[in-house]
């Protein structure tokens, strides 16, 4: 039992990223393939979703309940975890607490060795991602396998998703054929790029590992407080698969998926599969109350930075997320680069504010700049969280911290102080403006230094005009 | 109705026709026009790049400034949106209630330039002309900030001998975004590319939008392109007249 209210040390797992998001969008940019794979999926799943959205008159009030029902549940999530506990506790499962991702997976590996496995069937899942629970089971001589196909694709390519919801979205099929081809044991060498084959190539494959598999382990997208039931959407039957054949299973779920009653769960089952991959009904929804008998069921209740993110009101409404991915599909940032510039397993504009919450901004200081602030992902967002706005919070953390960190300001803060300082004293300012015109005759090419260089990159600066506005006024403005 | 325009900083220094044109449109639909030289900046390049203690000040500025007026019109929908959603928000964050109430009370009279024509004036024909090929850019903040709708392509579609046409992905972002255009350049930069692209599939000669930061972006981008398509400010194509016609 841990105590919510006070805020855990920072989390671990696969949160934070390694280098800066320029620095990892720079290689994102380059690589043609990648841009064309993500620009086609992510129209693709864009027009799918604005055509099942559009069907329903009442999206925005579904939009406000789910927003509504989640921030009830964080408002009192302390309560809600207590009963789901209880619950889950009566109908015959085990509830552990988990403050980081270290203490999960030190969890599960018990769990596992304690089933006598050594492999296990996995359901994809952001929180095993997040803990990065694969390499921890492979640490303790564990294989944990991949059943979800465009997961497999990414485990068996050695690679990292780029997505949430659509892991392999920066692979086209050729790109698959290939992986499938080198990495799966007992493939047709015969095998074409045709969709069709490759699915039935991983459907060979995985039946196997099914049938013989004692442990699975999933995710949960959500969990009901006062029946203590667990709940998996997906698409392909492979969750199914892995949630009822093995003898245990072991569910690790973030501490804020929760929501309190049956009929919340209404709202969601609209808003989830629509968002997620435009479709009005997601084909698989997999719900289980407790164990089955001559079965066991472990509930791994995983906190991870989630109650330090909770106490900061201005970023708590980022637990809102259903991990429906939407707002990566609308995101012009995420389209151009895809899911590793974010460094993180929550790439996106999610990402950008998730990250660096559950972190702390210090460890995820270049997420919150990683977007234009268009607006897009908000207005695409099931649960409508503000995510611009959280962004601009986020960004005024990274500049406190770094001024806590450095005694003499960074040349950014200098140059902002000066503009706000020119920017309060219109003499000075009208001086200012006027000394820029003065550039006309440096003339507007290539060479100026940084951090202007990045503008003059790649676009000209505009010619400043003879005269100011406010001159012009001075001079004749006041004239009709 | 006493009318004062909110230039923005950018106007102010770099792109004075766009000031003067929004002027010059409403003085000529009849109305006295102000433009307060105390007025400087909206303080979103402070908020936006997480430095909101140095935009509080400006925020009184401007309130000071545009108080005694019935009505403050910019030509930006990226300013208007800032001094809506984010002026009374600073002053309640830093504890000034009494700032945050006249901040509100002055964004409530505060408008960017086609809301101000459509809703607060009434009109959509403002006696423009401008006979040349046109795709108008919608811009982020104006969409979806402010919400101003098909505003602006009424507007457009009342002028005289503009052929207006089409944008593909309209609604996307012309990668801008203040400092993120020096702090992810190369991102900035590849989403201008595609901007680009699609105003180039266009055939129009000119990229029209109501905000002259994304146009100075995008102009920067084609000008270095060489493509010969400019860009016009809104309040440059409807100042237009037959006498005047550029």
């Amino acid at each position: 039992m841990t105590f919510l209210g006070i805020p855990t040390a920072s989390s671990t797992g696969h949160l934070r990223a390694p280098r800066t998001f320029p620095e990892a969008a720079h290689d994102a940019l380059g690589n043609a393939q990648l841009r064309r794979n993500l620009g086609d999926a992510t129209a693709t799943i864009r027009a799918k979703r604005a055509g099942v959205v559009a069907e329903l008159p009442d999206w925005e009030q579904l939009r406000a309940a789910g927003a509504a029902i989640k921030d009830e549940t964080l408002a009192h999530l302390d309560e809600y975890l207590i009963q789901l506990e209880e619950q889950v506790t009566e109908r015959g499962g085990v509830v552990h607490w988990a403050r980081d991702a270290d203490e999960a997976n030190r969890t599960v590996v018990e769990l596992v060795r304690a089933a006598g496995a050594d492999e296990v069937v996995k359901v994809k899942s952001m929180a095993t991602q997040e803990i990065a629970l694969n390499e921890a089971l492979a640490d303790a001589g564990i294989t944990a396998l991949e059943t979800d196909l465009a997961e497999l694709i990414v485990q068996l390519g050695h690679d990292a998703p780029s997505h949430i919801l659509v892991p392999a979205i920066h692979r086209n099929r050729s790109e698959i054929r290939e992986i499938f081809l080198r990495e799966m044991a007992g493939v047709d060498p015969a095998l074409t790029d045709d969709p069709r084959a490759l699915a039935e190539a991983a459907r060979t494959y995985l039946r196997r590992k099914f049938l013989s598999a004692q442990v699975a382990i999933s995710g949960a997208n959500f969990a009901v407080a006062e029946a203590g039931t667990l709940c998996v959407f997906e698409s392909e039957g492979n969750g199914r698969m892995c949630l009822t054949l093995p003898r245990t299973l072991i569910t690790v779920m973030g501490i804020e998926k929760l929501v309190p009653t049956w009929r919340d769960l209404e709202v969601f089952l609209q808003t989830l599969p629509r968002s997620s991959t435009g479709e009005r009904m997601n084909p698989y929804t997999s719900m289980w109350t407790g164990a089955t008998e001559g079965q066991q069921f472990h509930l791994v209740l995983l906190d991870n930075g989630r109650t330090a993110t909770l106490a900061d009101p201005h970023g708590r409404s980022a637990l809102r997320c259903i991990r429906c991915s939407a707002c990566l599909n609308v995101c012009p940032v995420y389209e151009r680069t895809g899911g590793h510039a974010y460094g993180s397993v929550y790439p996106g504009p999610i990402g950008a504010v998730l990250s660096p919450q559950l972190t702390g901004v210090e460890h995820n200081p270049t997420l919150p700049f990683a977007s234009s602030l268009c607006g897009a992902c908000f207005d695409a967002c099931p649960v409508a969280i503000d995510i611009p706005s959280m962004l601009i919070h986020l960004r005024a953390q990274v500049v406190d911290a770094k001024r806590e960190a450095h005694h003499t300001p960074t040349p950014e803060a200098a140059i902002m102080a000066a503009a706000a300082w020119t920017m309060n004293r219109p003499r000075w300012w009208a001086r200012g403006l006027r000394a820029a015109r003065l550039s006309r005759f440096v003339r507007r090419r290539r060479a100026l230094p940084p951090p202007l260089s990045a503008w003059t990159a790649s676009r000209d600066l505009p010619d400043p005009p003879r005269e100011t506005l406010r001159d012009w006024w001075q001079r004749e403005g006041g004239v009709q | 109705m006493r009318i004062a325009v909110f230039a923005t900083c950018l106007v102010d220094g770099l792109f004075a026709d766009v000031g003067k044109a929004t002027i010059a449109l409403l003085r000529r639909l009849g109305h006295d026009v102000d433009l307060p030289l105390e007025q400087t900046c909206c303080g979103q390049m402070h908020v936006n790049t997480g430095y909101p203690r140095e935009a509080l000040p400006l925020v009184r500025r401007y309130v000071d400034t545009f108080a005694r007026y019935d009505a403050v019109v910019a030509p930006s929908g990226s300013c208007t949106g800032a001094i809506r959603h984010q002026h009374a928000e600073l002053a309640g964050a830093a504890g000034d209630a009494t700032l945050a109430e006249a901040a509100r009370e002055v964004a409530s009279r505060t408008f960017e330039l086609s809301e101000f024509l459509v809703d607060r004036l009434g009109v959509t024909d403002v006696g423009a002309y401008f006979p040349h090929r046109v795709t108008y850019h919608p811009t982020c903040h104006s969409l979806r900030l402010l919400r101003v709708g098909d505003r602006p392509y009424r507007l457009l579609r009342a002028v005289r001998g503009i052929e207006l046409v089409e944008l593909p992905s309209a609604d996307a972002c012309c990668g801008f975004g203040g400092t993120f255009a020096l702090k992810n350049g190369e991102v900035s930069t590849a989403m201008l590319a595609d901007k680009m692209r699609c105003i180039l599939d266009t055939g129009a000669g000119v990229c029209a939008a109501g905000d002259a930061s994304c146009l100075m972006h995008i102009g920067g981008g084609l000008s270095r392109l060489q493509a010969g398509v400019r860009t016009v400010h809104l309040a440059e194509i409807l100042a237009s007249t037959e006498s005047s016609a550029a």
